[in-house]
C-alpha cells in the first residue's frame, strides 16, 4: 500500500492540483472465459481498493474488443485504458498521439530493470518510451490432452507429432473425437495452430525468416508444405461442431474427455483449474508442442494501453492502475489465475503449478523466446492469414498447395 | 388620370401577383423543410461519403486518412485474395438462391391467401411475424436448430434414428443452403404481402373474362395475373435483392463466416478490412460492392428516359 501511497502522491504533486478524487477508470478488455474473469478480478479488485473505480469493459472476442476500442478512439471517445496483444496492433494510436506517455512512472519505479526478458520489454518501449504496460508472458506453444481419453483408446498420450498423427485413427475408432479445434472469430484458432506446429516442425530461425523477413522462397518450400499438409490431416479428424466453436468450449470438450487434444495457449490451463483438474492426472500439457525436448516457447500476452483523457484525476488513477498491474503481489495472483507467467522475475510463483514451472524452466534458457507474428506483422496480415488456415482446414476442395500459394502471396505483399 | 390609374393597376396587379408568389412559396415551404434534412443526408452521407470512398479505395489508408494514391493497388490485391473472390461467388449463389425461392415461395403463399380462406388475418400475422425479428435472431435461431449438437439432428437421433445426419452448416458445402433457409424464413413474409397487395390490385373482371373463357385458375394466376402485376413484383425484387447485397448481420449470427471462408460475404469482408486497420483496402471492395448496384441504377435510369422520350414523341 505504501508504494501505492507514494505513486498516487506523485502523480498528484506532478498534475499539480491539491485535492484528489476518486476516479471511474474504465477498461475493455476481452477476458469473459471463467478462468480469465477469475484473472481480471484480480486487478479490479486492486484497483478498487485504493478508492477508484474499475469499470469494466469486457466484450467477447479480442477481434471484436479491439475494433470497438479502435472505433471509439476514432469517435474521439475512447476508454481509460485498454487490452491489446503486444506488436502491431496499437501502432496507429502511438503515431496518432492519442496514448498517455507512461515513461514518467516507469523510470520512476524502474521497469526496465524488473521487466523480462527483453522481448517482452520491445512492444512496450517504443524509441525509449513507455507506451503500454505489459501484464503477462502467455505461452502458445501448448497441446493440452486428455489422458482419459488417451487411455479410452487404449494409446499412451503422445510425446511427437508422428506420434500424435498415427494415433488420430485409433482415437476416432474409439469414439473420441481425435482433434479438438475452433474456428471462431475468424479462424484465430486455427491460425495459432499453424504457427506452433510450423515453429514445431521448422524451428524458431525458420521462423523468424518466414515471418519477420518475409521468406517468399522458404515460405514456397517444402517444409511449409508439410506443415500445410500436417494442418489439412487435423482438420480432417477435427468434429462438425467445430466451425464456429470459442477457443474455452473448445477445451471444455479435452476437460470432459470428449475430445483427445487441443493446441491453445496457457490460457487453456485457467479453465483446466477452474474445472478442479490436475496435470499428469487429467490432462497432460505438451510443450512444444508435442515437441520431445522443447528448447522454445512462443510468447504472446497482454499489454495494457492508456489513452488520454484530459482530466487530472482520471490520469493519475491511470497511472495508479499501471503501476498496480506491474506490482508484484497482483502479478503473482493474477497470473496464477490466468495460466501465464509474470513479467518479472521476483514474484512468488509458490502457486504456479507442473505445467507452469516447466515453460518457466523453458523461459529463463537463452534464446528460447520466440515472439508471437504480431510483433512482426500488423492485424491486417493477421486476419488474412486467419482466413487462409481455416479456408485449409474447413474447405475439402482447398489443397494445401493452393493454401500455400495464397499465404506466399500474402507475404509477398505485406507492409 | 388615365395614367396614373394605369399606373395604380400595375402596381395592384403586381401586388397581387408578389403575393401569390409568396403564398405559393408559404405553401411548399414545409415541403421544403420537410426535405432538407433528406437531402443533406443525402449529400453528406452518401455523395460525399461515396467520394470519400473511392478515394481512400486507391490510398494505403490503414487507420487514419491517408492521401498519398497508390493506383490500383488494393484492388489488385483484393482480387488476388481468396477470401475475397470466394465471398463474391457466394454473394452471388446466396443472392440468387434467396431471391428465386423467396420470390416463388412468397407467390404460392399469396395465391394461397387469395383463395378467401378462413382466419386470412390470422396467417398473415403468422407469415409476416419472423420479419420483425431481426437478422442477428434469426441468424441465432436456425443456427441453433441447425447445430448438430443441440439442433434437429440430435433430436432426431435422439428418437431413434442413430444415423441421421442433418448439419449443413458444419460442412462448406450446403453451410450457404443452410443460411438461404433462414433468411427465406425471415424474409418470404413481406415478400408475400407485397405479392397479395399486387394480386387483390388487379381489376376483377379480369378474373370473370377468363373464367368464361374457361382458363384454369393456375394458368390465370401464372400467365395473367403475374405479367399484370409487373410493379408488385419489381417491387419485392428491389427489395429483395437490395436486402441480398447487404447481407451481413445473419452471417454473423449464424457462422461466423465459417466453416473456414465457406459463407464470407463481400460485406464481412469490408468490415473485417476496416476492424484489421486496412481501411484503403475494405475501400476497394467497398467500391467493388458499389458497382453492381450502381449499374443496376443507371440501367432504371436509361429505361425510365427512354420512356419519357417516347411519351414525349406521342
Amino acid at each position: 500500500m505504501k508504494k501505492f501511497a507514494v505513486v498516487a502522491a506523485m502523480a498528484t504533486a506532478l498534475l499539480g492540483s491539491t485535492a484528489v478524487h476518486a476516479a471511474d477508470v474504465e477498461v475493455v478488455h476481452w477476458w469473459t472465459s471463467g478462468g480469465e474473469q477469475a484473472a481480471v478480478k484480480v486487478f479490479a479488485d486492486a484497483l478498487d481498493a485504493t478508492g477508484d473505480h474499475w469499470v469494466d469493459g469486457a466484450i467477447a472476442l479480442g477481434e471484436t474488443a479491439r475494433a470497438t476500442i479502435m472505433q471509439r478512439a476514432l469517435g474521439g471517445d475512447p476508454p481509460d485504458a485498454a487490452q491489446f496483444n503486444p506488436g502491431r496492433q496499437y501502432e496507429d494510436l502511438i503515431q496518432a498521439g492519442l496514448l498517455l506517455d507512461l515513461t514518467p512512472l516507469a523510470e520512476e519505479e524502474g521497469w526496465n530493470d524488473f521487466i523480462r526478458p527483453d522481448q517482452i520489454k520491445e512492444p512496450c518501449l517504443i524509441d525509449g518510451k513507455w507506451w503500454c504496460v505489459p501484464v503477462n508472458i502467455h505461452m502458445q506453444n501448448w497441446a493440452w490432452a486428455s489422458i482419459p481419453a488417451f487411455t479410452k483408446a487404449g494409446l499412451e498420450v503422445p510425446v511427437t507429432w508422428d506420434d500424435y498423427l498415427a494415433d488420430l485413427p485409433k482415437l476416432k475408432d474409439a469414439g473420441v473425437i481425435p482433434f479438438a479445434v475452433g474456428g471462431d472469430g475468424g479462424g484465430w484458432q486455427i491460425s495459432l495452430l499453424a504457427n506452433q506446429l510450423i515453429l514445431a516442425q521448422l524451428g524458431a530461425e525458420q521462423v523468424e525468416k518466414i515471418w519477420k523477413d518475409a521468406d517468399v522462397e522458404l515460405a514456397a518450400g517444402p517444409e511449409v508444405l508439410k506443415a500445410f499438409t500436417t494442418l489439412k490431416t487435423l482438420g480432417s479428424y477435427a468434429d462438425t461442431g467445430s466451425p464456429n466453436r470459442s477457443w474455452a468450449d473448445t477445451t471444455s470438450l479435452v476437460i470432459k474427455g470428449d475430445a483427445a487434444l487441443q493446441v491453445m495457449g496457457d490460457w487453456a490451463q485457467g479453465e483446466f483449474q477452474l474445472a478442479g483438474q490436475k496435470p499428469d492426472v487429467d490432462y497432460a500439457c505438451l510443450l512444444g508442442p508435442l515437441v520431445a525436448e522443447p528448447k522454445h516457447v512462443r510468447t504472446g500476452g497482454d499489454i495494457f494501453v492508456f489513452f488520454k483523457q484530459n482530466d487530472a484525476d482520471v490520469e493519475r488513477a491511470q497511472l495508479e492502475l499501471a503501476s498496480l498491474m506491474v506490482s508484484p503481489a497482483v502479478q503473482a495472483k493474477f497470473n496464477t489465475a490466468k495460466g501465464s507467467a509474470p513479467v518479472r522475475d521476483d514474484v512468488d510463483m509458490s502457486l504456479a503449478n507442473d505445467c507452469m514451472k516447466k515453460a518457466i524452466g523453458v523461459l529463463s534458457q537463452p534464446d528460447a523466446v520466440v515472439p508471437d507474428t504480431n510483433q512482426w506483422r500488423n492485424e491486417a496480415f493477421t486476419t488474412a492469414q486467419n482466413a487462409i488456415f481455416s479456408d485449409l482446414i474447413y474447405n475439402a476442395d482447398t489443397t494445401p498447395e493452393a493454401a500455400q500459394a495464397q499465404f506466399v502471396d500474402l507475404l509477398q505483399n505485406a507492409d | 388620370m388615365t395614367n396614373v390609374l394605369t399606373h395604380d393597376e400595375r402596381l395592384e396587379s403586381e401586388r397581387i401577383r408578389k403575393k401569390a408568389r409568396y403564398r405559393r412559396f408559404l405553401t411548399r415551404l414545409p415541403a421544403i423543410i420537410g426535405t432538407l434534412p433528406m437531402a443533406a443526408v443525402a449529400i453528406g452521407v452518401f455523395v460525399i461519403g461515396i467520394a470519400f470512398t473511392v478515394v481512400l479505395s486507391f490510398t494505403n489508408t490503414k487507420l487514419f486518412p491517408d492521401y498519398n494514391l497508390v493506383g490500383w493497388m488494393q484492388y489488385n490485391r483484393l482480387w488476388s485474395t481468396a477470401r475475397w473472390v470466394e465471398s463474391v461467388k457466394h454473394i452471388w449463389f446466396y443472392g440468387f438462391g434467396l431471391i428465386t425461392i423467396s420470390l416463388v415461395l412468397g407467390y404460392l403463399l399469396a395465391v394461397a391467401m387469395d383463395q378467401r380462406i378462413r382466419g386470412e388475418d390470422a396467417f398473415r400475422t403468422i407469415f409476416l411475424y419472423p420479419f420483425a425479428l431481426s437478422a442477428v435472431i434469426t441468424g441465432l435461431v436456425w443456427n441453433l436448430m441447425l447445430d448438430p449438437i443441440w439442433g434437429l439432428q440430435a433430436a432426431v437421433r435422439s428418437w431413434g434414428f442413430a444415423d441421421f445426419t442433418f448439419a449443413p452448416l458444419a460442412d462448406g458445402n450446403t453451410a450457404l443452403l443452410g443460411m438461404i433457409v433462414a433468411a427465406v424464413w425471415n424474409g418470404v413474409g413481406v415478400t408475400m404481402a407485397i405479392l397479395l397487395a399486387g394480386l387483390r390490385g388487379v381489376d376483377e373482371e379480369i378474373w370473370k373474362a377468363a373464367k368464361i373463357d374457361g382458363i384454369p385458375a393456375w394458368r390465370t394466376y401464372l400467365q395473367i395475373m403475374l405479367p399484370m402485376m409487373r410493379g408488385a413484383v419489381a417491387t419485392a425484387l428491389i427489395l429483395l435483392t437490395v436486402g441480398a447485397v447487404r447481407t451481413f448481420d445473419i452471417v454473423i449470427a449464424m457462422t461466423g463466416g465459417g466453416p473456414g471462408i465457406a459463407t464470407q460475404m463481400p460485406a464481412t469482408y469490408v468490415i473485417d478490412s476496416i476492424n484489421a486497420r486496412n481501411v484503403g483496402h475494405g475501400m476497394a471492395a467497398a467500391v467493388c460492392m458499389l458497382l453492381p448496384i450502381l449499374a443496376l441504377i443507371l440501367l432504371q435510369v436509361g429505361f425510365r428516359l427512354r420512356a419519357n422520350r417516347r411519351s414525349q414523341a406521342q
